[in-house]
């Protein structure tokens, strides 16, 4: 199929939305199709073959922050030519709703349109007060999918009727090998629980881990405590009893590499999250790193993880049904051996190419008994 | 004022009510004809998977007892009236998932079985797409029509008010 993506942010600026999109374009690649992602980048900026640069993102306050969007006149006109031009089958917009590329693109196409929404929040005023406006073009949209059943909830509580659910995919490939870090890892290291997530968060559930290494820092002398993610320090170390500190090491906020590297270099990852976790977005990372996985029981992990034949559960919340768990997998180097490999195979389930053939599916049942994507009369 | 400026005020204002009426009147005709699309894609989809399901069933891989169940309720989805649609739809997506999700299902047709279970799974999987695109669609219109322009005036012609297609389609998951 000819597909054309619109990115709705600049595209050389990391983000969540960008890396779905660049993500998905490879995997639709790999599948044999044709591609063209427009996005907001300068003319000379350095792009991937497939991107077409729609002009620079001006950063202006929106809906409660300062985001960096494309418009004008110049961005219309650019998106009508890519559009008049391409020759698609079909349209794929990200997060429509953002006065920028997307939303330009409605204007500017007739045809099978598909939309994804990644935005998941509350109700807020901005939305609701666009909404009429946004209407007429959004209505133009064959097919939406919701990338959570979270963002799921705020398009049909903004905007009505309905949107099929495709989680993110996770480029398992990128995650599968790497060196621990110095001093991790390998037989004189020690054995050693990971963490990964913010640290000042209640609900990724560092508190409960901590609490747990309380009781199996006592029981074991060498065991260490790896954890990575922003947040203040001084504030986790307070919780920690003076005896057991140089047994804590806070990484702060690490690159992706070194998070890559993070996941190789402990025994047992641990996910204590006490929930509001739509998808286990850390958790399909770690399994893609094969590390063993200790996850507490909400639904979403249990769901990732098959009801803990991909990695082991405990009782959310609960410090003391954490320790136990973690030391029995601490003490059953086999155990490990097998819950890593199940990791590995399960989570094949959320590789980016099952995702992108889903996106897919999609794709061709807007496609169906459509002439494919036209400039719309100005 | 004289007479002609008035004249020329209400001309004015006639063009633009009616351009403006005539942008509503295109803006429901275009989603009627969306409802029109997502719907042809249903029946399509549907039509797709009771015919998969059939050729699953009449394919000598599985056991004579799950063969019959899978073909009763593909043949009744195929051949159900208007009034009984919604139900043996969904008896055939129930029927799918108990006959899909036996545990080893995936192994025991391994083989022979493996592009036909793979396009059966696109099939539902598509069926659910499909469903919610067009019943996304008939909301859209319906709010369109319940806003008070349209309810008063009829820009949306003779078309009638589109129905919404509600189903159990969970697609099966073949372990």
């Amino acid at each position: 199929m000819r597909i054309g993506i619109v990115c709705p942010y600049t595209w050389d600026v990391p983000g969540g939305v960008q890396q779905h999109i660049r993500d998905l374009a490879e995997a639709l690649l790999a599948l044999g199709h044709e591609v063209s992602v427009i996005a907001p980048a300068d003319d000379d900026a350095p792009l991937e073959h497939y991107v077409v640069p729609a002009g620079r993102a001006v950063p202006v306050p929106y809906n409660g922050s300062v985001a960096r969007l494309a418009f004008g006149f110049l961005s219309a006109s650019r998106v009508r030519r890519w559009i008049r031009e391409g020759g698609f089958d079909v349209l794929h917009i990200h997060e429509p709703a953002a006065p920028s590329l997307g939303l330009l693109a409605c204007w500017a196409a007739d045809g099978p349109i598909v939309a994804t929404f990644h935005a998941s929040y509350e109700r807020s005023r901005a939305v609701t007060v666009s909404a009429p406006i946004l209407q007429s073009a959004l209505e133009k949209i064959t097919g939406r999918i919701a990338v959570s059943e979270a963002a799921r909830n705020t398009l049909v509580e903004h905007l009505g009727g309905d949107a099929v659910l495709i989680p993110n995919g996770v480029a398992t490939e990128k995650y599968a090998a790497a060196e621990p870090l110095p001093g991790w890892g390998g037989k004189d290291a020690g054995p050693s629980l990971g963490f990964l997530g913010r640290m000042d968060e209640p609900r990724k559930g560092l508190q409960v881990l901590l609490k747990a290494f309380e009781t199996l820092g006592r029981q074991r002398p060498d065991l260490r405590l790896l954890v990575a993610g922003p947040g203040d320090a001084g504030d986790v170390l307070a919780r920690v009893s003076p005896g057991l500190r140089d047994r804590v090491v806070l990484l702060g906020l690490v690159s992706e590499a070194d998070k890559i590297r993070a996941y190789h270099s402990v025994d047992v990852f641990v996910a204590p999250n006490l929930g509001g976790e739509s998808f286990g977005i850390v958790l399909t990372e770690a399994m893609s790193s094969g590390a063993p996985i200790l996850a507490s029981d909400i639904e979403a992990f249990r769901r990732v993880l098959q009801d803990g034949r991909a990695g082991a559960l405990f009782t959310t919340g609960d410090a003391e049904s954490l320790a136990e768990e973690a030391a029995g997998l601490l003490d059953d180097a086999a155990r490990r051996k097998e819950l890593s490999e199940a990791a590995r195979s399960a989570v094949r389930a959320y590789d980016w190419s099952t995702v992108a053939r889903d996106v897919l599916h999609v794709y061709e049942t807007v496609a169906a008994g459509a002439i494919g994507v036209v400039e719309s009369a100005p | 004022m004289s007479p002609l400026l008035d004249l020329l005020v209400v001309l004015l204002a006639l063009f633009l009510v009616s351009t403006y009426l005539s942008w509503r009147a295109g803006r429901l005709d275009r989603l009627h004809a969306r409802v029109d699309l997502a719907r042809a894609g249903l029946d399509a989809a549907l039509v797709r998977r009771a015919a998969v399901s059939l050729e699953l069933a009449a394919s000598r891989l599985l056991d004579p007892a799950t063969s019959l169940v899978l073909a009763t309720a593909a043949h009744q989805a195929r051949t159900a009236d208007h009034e009984r649609r919604e139900f043996a739809e969904s008896d055939l997506s129930r029927a799918l998932r108990a006959v899909l999700e036996q545990p080893g299902f995936r192994e025991a047709v391994e083989g022979e079985g493996s592009a036909l279970l793979e396009e059966l799974e696109t099939a539902a999987q598509k069926v659910e797409f499909a469903r919610r695109f067009y019943n996304d669609a008939v909301a859209t219109t319906r709010t369109a029509r319940r806003r008070p322009l349209a309810r008063v005036l009829p820009l949306a012609g003779r078309a009638p008010l589109p129905e919404f297609f509600e189903i159990d389609d969970v697609p099966p998951e073949v372990r």
